[in-house]
């Protein structure tokens, strides 16, 4: 990992949070050799009987190609990469399978688009609160990231 | 008068009545009827056209005609849905605090594809979390299926394991205050594009 690069992320992310883009409520960072998983945020769930969605910014700042190959969360049975899918107007959501991340990308997983489904919800997630999501890559392995609840109504943690 | 006179006559007659009939029909009931066109098209009817009944998130029966009289926007989905529903309903009440008080006489309808998880009082805690002006309704599969019908959503359940998500029309369609349908709201559709298409129906 070089050190300048997080620097800079740091830098980036005081220099955002000055500005007012990142409300105090600041996603927690993590990386893992080259790859960096960011901006991380979900869902209030009413209940646990239905299902909440997480999401999350991955940049795979290395030179070959990682895939995301599995998710644990700490408040959920099931955490796998959802995709929604619109064909004539009509909304359809399923498994996306093993993300790709080729070299120097990165995969957003925003509403209406990827996202963490997170099935089987041992605990409500309150807004306010945050819980651990693991993410394991074939190459740069499994990185734990903190995922701070929003409101259910939110839609992202930009103002 | 001999008698191939008066069957003449009488064809004559019963051609006259039978095609006047068939024009009447063609007309009002038939494929020239303005509600059958409307019918058989993909946009969805005027509210004045629809007969279905719902029951909101008060647990009242209301008719598809009681929306008539205001401005009226309304998105199809459920509240299982972990992703695109509490996003449009975001992003309906990011339109409307927009909109400010010109949202004071609108109805605003979420209506349930999934009547039998989303009961009135399931609808009740979940709009809670949405713009105060956001009704939800349910009713029975078949008054779920009567709206859809209306509206021209399709629908559908696609079991996963032991649970089901369900297939849906996700866009919102902006209604005026006689019922005349206006346009629908895509999903991905800006702020910028959405309002203007909702103060238009508020304007008409
Ligand atoms: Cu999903």
């Amino acid at each position: 990992m070089s050190s300048i690069k997080f620097l800079g992320a740091v830098i980036s992310l005081t220099f955002l949070m000055a500005v007012g883009f990142i409300s105090p409520a600041v996603p927690d960072t993590a990386r893992n050799d080259e790859v960096i998983v960011e901006a991380a945020w979900a869902r209030a769930s009413i209940g646990t009987s239905r299902p909440s969605a997480a999401y999350l910014t991955i940049r795979n700042e290395g030179d070959e190609t990682d895939v995301l190959t599995s998710l644990k969360a700490s408040v959920s049975e099931v955490a796998e990469v959802h995709a929604m899918t619109m064909t004539d107007g009509v909304a359809r959501m399923g498994p996306a399978g093993a993300v790709k991340l080729p070299a120097g990308h990165e995969v957003v997983l925003k509403p209406g688009g990827l996202h963490v489904m997170l099935m089987n919800l041992k605990q409500p997630l309150k807004e306010g609160e945050k819980f651990t999501l693991t993410l394991t890559f074939k190459g740069a392995g499994p990185i734990d990231v903190s995922v701070p609840v929003l409101g259910i109504g939110a839609s992202g943690p930009v103002q | 008068m001999p008698t191939w006179k008066l069957l003449l006559i009488g064809c004559g007659l019963a051609l006259a009545i039978s095609t006047s009939l068939l024009f009447g029909w063609w007309q009002v009931d038939g494929p020239g009827a303005p509600e059958r066109k409307a019918r058989e098209s993909k946009l969805p009817l005027p509210i004045g056209q629809m007969d279905f009944a719902l029951t909101d998130h008060k647990g009242n029966r209301v008719q598809a005609t009681d929306w008539l009289g205001e401005p009226l926007l309304v998105f199809f989905g459920f509240t299982y849905c972990p992703d695109i529903c509490p996003t449009t309903l975001a992003d309906i009440t990011g339109w409307l605090e927009s909109l400010g008080d010109d949202t004071k006489h609108i109805n605003v309808a979420f209506i349930t594809v999934d009547p039998e998880r989303d009961t009135a009082e399931a609808m009740a805690v979940y709009i809670e979390n949405f713009h105060p002006a956001i009704a939800g309704y349910t009713g029975s599969s078949q008054d779920i299926a009567d709206a859809a019908a209306g509206f021209k959503v399709k629908y559908e359940r696609i079991v996963t394991g032991q649970t089901y998500t369900m297939n849906h029309t996700a866009g919102v369609f902006v209604y005026d205050a006689e019922g005349r349908f206006v346009s629908i709201i895509d999903f991905h559709e800006s702020r910028e594009n959405a309002v203007p298409k909702i103060r238009r129906a508020l304007e008409r």
